[in-house]
């Protein structure tokens, strides 16, 4: 639980997110302001609402800054450093090492920029396969119970949303229990003649399994073309083997614990849009699919932008169920960044690395953002208007 | 520089901040700690424990010494020691004496938050030497090893009758345990069953003459012969099928497979024989020495140490407590307790006489390789322990040849 709530918070810092919950409540006071008193000096009024604003705001302000950007502004500190968390990190005894701690991870051959590139790989997988399952699951239930129709909506809604309300470390152990060798999942297997596979004991990357597959390569002794190059200490073909077993099954987790929370996200703002327009849409004489094309989706635009970068957020952070499942095993082939970062710290004293691994992540989780709100920009005429 | 002036903008502004929020008292280290003077001291212990028996031994081990001095000892459980210790370190405030664990250790020494109170036991030369030398850094004898224990072969003595074989079938070498191995290996039973890990493949290893590193801990020796002989031994039970890892038989340890008959032979240590009354009190087994190698016999030893802190403000009362646990009357008490072995070699002499059933592992301990303590050493040894995974198909030159590189890497990195 406490780790949840932790990347929860992550989650909000890294969007920029924490200014923007006050940002309607001052437009709002200006709006109000400005209708009521319209012939008042204009100019005085403003300054007099800034001095004001600032005041109202400067708790929060002091809170943030002091619980969010100076630890922030700390550990960018403690990346420059060899720190081994041992001694005072901002006194003259600092061992500052510039920027070899990001040089390490990218640049120096070695176990440390292996194990940060099969940490990238994991992730990127694990976000490329995790944010479009669990957006359109989640989706899909939101359009489902959105339905006036449909009986018992309020069970399927509560059933639907339960995972999302149960302890990730809870979950996490109960599917470790599910997805054993001789679990429930492979009974369930065994019944249609299917011998599945032993879960989190099966480092094999599922790509590689296609390609074995095809006769491209020979997962086992990968040869040729793929195994001769490389790229930051790992060969093309562990690049391209994608998730390994044992990370298709967190993935499934994933799907299936946040795909609750985001129909919730998205069933509000289904019914948040206005009955006029579906009713003239019918008029129009659309069939369903179009009415989703047309209508439904362009107005959930703002949610959809919404659900993707917090999905891809927390994708990107992912911990509990690393740290639960399996803490990189089998073969490194659960890693992720944010767990390297956490052992680089306290299993290898080197807090250092850490946090400059935690920076990585983060100048990551900007661009990507920043690209996907390009991606999702309106288009056309209504440029004016933004989320 | 963007950076560093980024960075000294930011540190004026920690410091101010924190200068505002008082909290900057918690970062002042490097001075000799001020010592507590008062006639009654309050020791607070934290523990990393293996389950509610430990705690409690403990526990009255420590009211037993509070009775004895008249100070207050508070006994506390980490969840998560590694991350509890790095974070009391960092603040400053640690418990006065906990466990340390032997991957942990020499990051600790390095860090200076260990005192070394080595000096101050007079009889420190009744510790198993082996497991003083583990745990010394840079010629100090940091800390005293709380207990010990070492690998032994446990049998499954049902599936091993029924295999027609007798206590003389015990193997003695390689080729014996290769023979017995493949002669109990039938219907759903698999011979030999352990954890991918360097913590039981390395008596291989060691029994082959090799060994991750050199006697002082100062050389990597991983990429030799010896080591690669001990490796493709083992590669070549896995690939007859004779030996298969916990994992592939959906259990977590060895003792899982042996109390679920699923491995009529495991290497596991002395903890086996608490697992086993607990989980599967039924199930009869024995404990043989492990087979020798090419040169000779050779086992594992592990251990854990009373550390006490260097910013601790009760160190001689500290050094009395841990005296006071290390005593052979109360290793003798934790061994019953619990089932770990005394690290004392008159307690242990006490112990094999009480115990006559763990005789394997009593004798294990007169030639057991300690624990590799080499700061910043835990993710080479766990990236050796994920490379070991997938020992049955790979190249165990390779493996050897990675161990080496990284292991010298850290090694210049530390130093």
């Amino acid at each position: 639980m406490p780790l949840r709530t932790v990347r929860a918070h992550r989650a909000h810092r890294s969007t920029g997110t924490p200014g923007e919950p006050d940002t309607p409540g001052v437009t709002g006071t200006t709006a109000t302001a400005r209708a009521r008193a319209p012939r008042a000096g204009r100019r005085g009024d403003q300054r007099r609402e800034g001095t004001w604003g600032w005041l109202f705001v400067s708790p929060m302000v002091l809170v943030l800054g002091l619980f969010l950007v100076l630890p922030i502004l700390m550990a960018l500190w403690v990346s420059l450093l060899h720190w081994d968390g041992q001694s005072n990190p901002f006194s003259g005894d600092a061992d500052f090492v510039g920027l070899d701690n990001y040089r390490t991870l990218f640049t120096q051959d070695g176990l440390d920029r292996t194990l940060f590139a099969t940490a990238l790989r994991n992730n990127a997988y694990y976000v490329l396969l995790t944010v479009p399952l669990q957006t359109g699951l989640a989706l899909g239930l939101a359009l489902i119970v959105n339905q006036k129709l449909l009986r018992a909506r309020g069970a399927l809604r509560t059933t639907f949303f339960f995972p999302s309300v149960t302890s990730s470390i809870a979950v996490s152990t109960v599917f470790l229990f599910l997805f054993q060798g001789s679990g429930a999942v492979n009974s369930l297997l065994s019944w249609i003649g299917v011998k599945g596979p032993n879960w989190f004991a099966d480092p094999r990357g599922v790509l590689s399994l296609i390609l074995g597959g095809l006769g491209i390569v020979d997962p086992e002794r990968p040869s040729g073309m793929l195994a001769d190059h490389s790229f930051m200490g790992l060969s093309w073909f562990e690049w391209l083997s994608g998730p390994s077993i044992a990370m298709c099954t967190i993935i499934l987790l994933a799907v299936w614990t946040t795909s609750g929370t985001f129909m919730l996200i998205f069933l509000a703002a289904l019914q948040d849009i206005p009955r006029e327009l579906e009713e003239s849409a019918a008029l129009e004489g659309v069939n369903r699919r179009q009415l989703l094309r047309y209508v439904t989706l362009p107005a959930l635009r703002p949610v959809l932008f919404l659900v993707l970068t917090l999905g891809l957020i927390s994708t990107w952070q992912v911990f509990d169920q690393v740290y639960v499942m399996g803490q990189g095993a089998p073969g490194n082939t659960t890693l992720t960044p944010a767990f390297l970062s956490y052992s680089a710290g306290f299993d290898n004293a080197d807090f250092g690395q850490g946090a400059a691994i935690a920076f990585v992540l983060l100048a990551l989780i900007l661009c990507l953002t920043a690209f996907q709100r390009w991606a999702l920009r309106e288009r056309g005429a209504r440029k004016g208007r933004k989320r | 520089m963007v950076t560093r002036t980024a960075a000294a903008a930011a540190l004026v502004t920690c410091a101010a901040l924190l200068a505002a929020t008082g909290c900057s008292s918690n970062f002042d280290s490097g001075k000799d700690q001020a010592q507590d003077k008062a006639e009654k001291q309050k020791l607070t212990v934290l523990i990393a424990t293996s389950g509610d028996a430990e705690t409690q031994a403990v526990k009255a081990a420590a009211a037993s010494y509070a009775k004895k001095s008249g100070n207050t000892v508070t006994v506390e459980v980490a969840k998560d020691m590694n991350q509890q210790l790095a974070q009391s370190f960092a603040g400053h405030k640690p418990p006065d004496v906990f466990y340390v664990n032997s991957d942990q250790f020499a990051n600790y020494s390095k860090g200076g938050s260990l005192y070394a109170y080595g000096d101050q036991i007079s009889d420190a030369s009744d510790f198993s030497e082996q497991l003083l030398s583990s745990f010394s850094y840079g010629g100090k004898q940091m800390c005293l090893p709380k207990d010990t224990s070492t690998l032994g072969l446990a049998i499954n003595s049902d599936l091993w009758k029924k295999a027609g074989l007798t206590e003389k079938d015990y193997p003695k070498t390689w080729k014996d345990l290769r023979s017995v191995a493949d002669k109990l290996t039938a219907n759903g039973v698999t011979g030999l069953v352990t954890s991918d890990e360097y913590q039981r493949l390395g008596v291989f290893m060691k029994q082959a003459g090799g060994w991750l590193t050199d006697a002082d801990q100062k050389k990597m020796t991983a990429d030799t012969p010896e080591n690669a002989e001990g490796l493709a031994f083992v590669q070549s039970m896995l690939k007859s099928g004779s030996m298969k890892f916990a994992k592939q038989v959906d259990t977590s340890w060895g003792g899982e497979a042996l109390g679920k008959g699923k491995a009529a032979m495991t290497i596991e240590g002395n903890w086996l024989d608490g697992g086993m009354k607990l989980d599967y009190p039924d199930v009869k087994y024995a404990v043989a020495p492990l087979p020798a190698g090419p040169k000779g016999e050779g086992t594992l030893a592990f251990s854990t140490c009373w550390g006490i802190a260097a910013d601790s403000t009760h160190q001689a009362a500290s050094v009395d407590l841990v005296k006071h646990l290390t005593s052979a009357e109360q290793q003798l008490a934790f061994a019953d307790a619990f089932g770990v072995m005394p690290s004392r070699t008159s307690a242990l002499k006490t112990y094999a006489e009480k115990t006559p059933q763990a005789k394997a592992w009593v004798d294990g301990s007169a030639y057991a390789q300690g624990p590799v303590t080499i700061a910043g050493f835990d993710k080479v040894l766990s990236q050796f322990n994920t490379d070991l995974q997938s020992l049955r198909t790979a190249d165990p030159k390779k493996i050897l040849a990675d161990l080496q590189r990284n292991g010298e890497q850290a090694i210049a990195k530390g130093n």
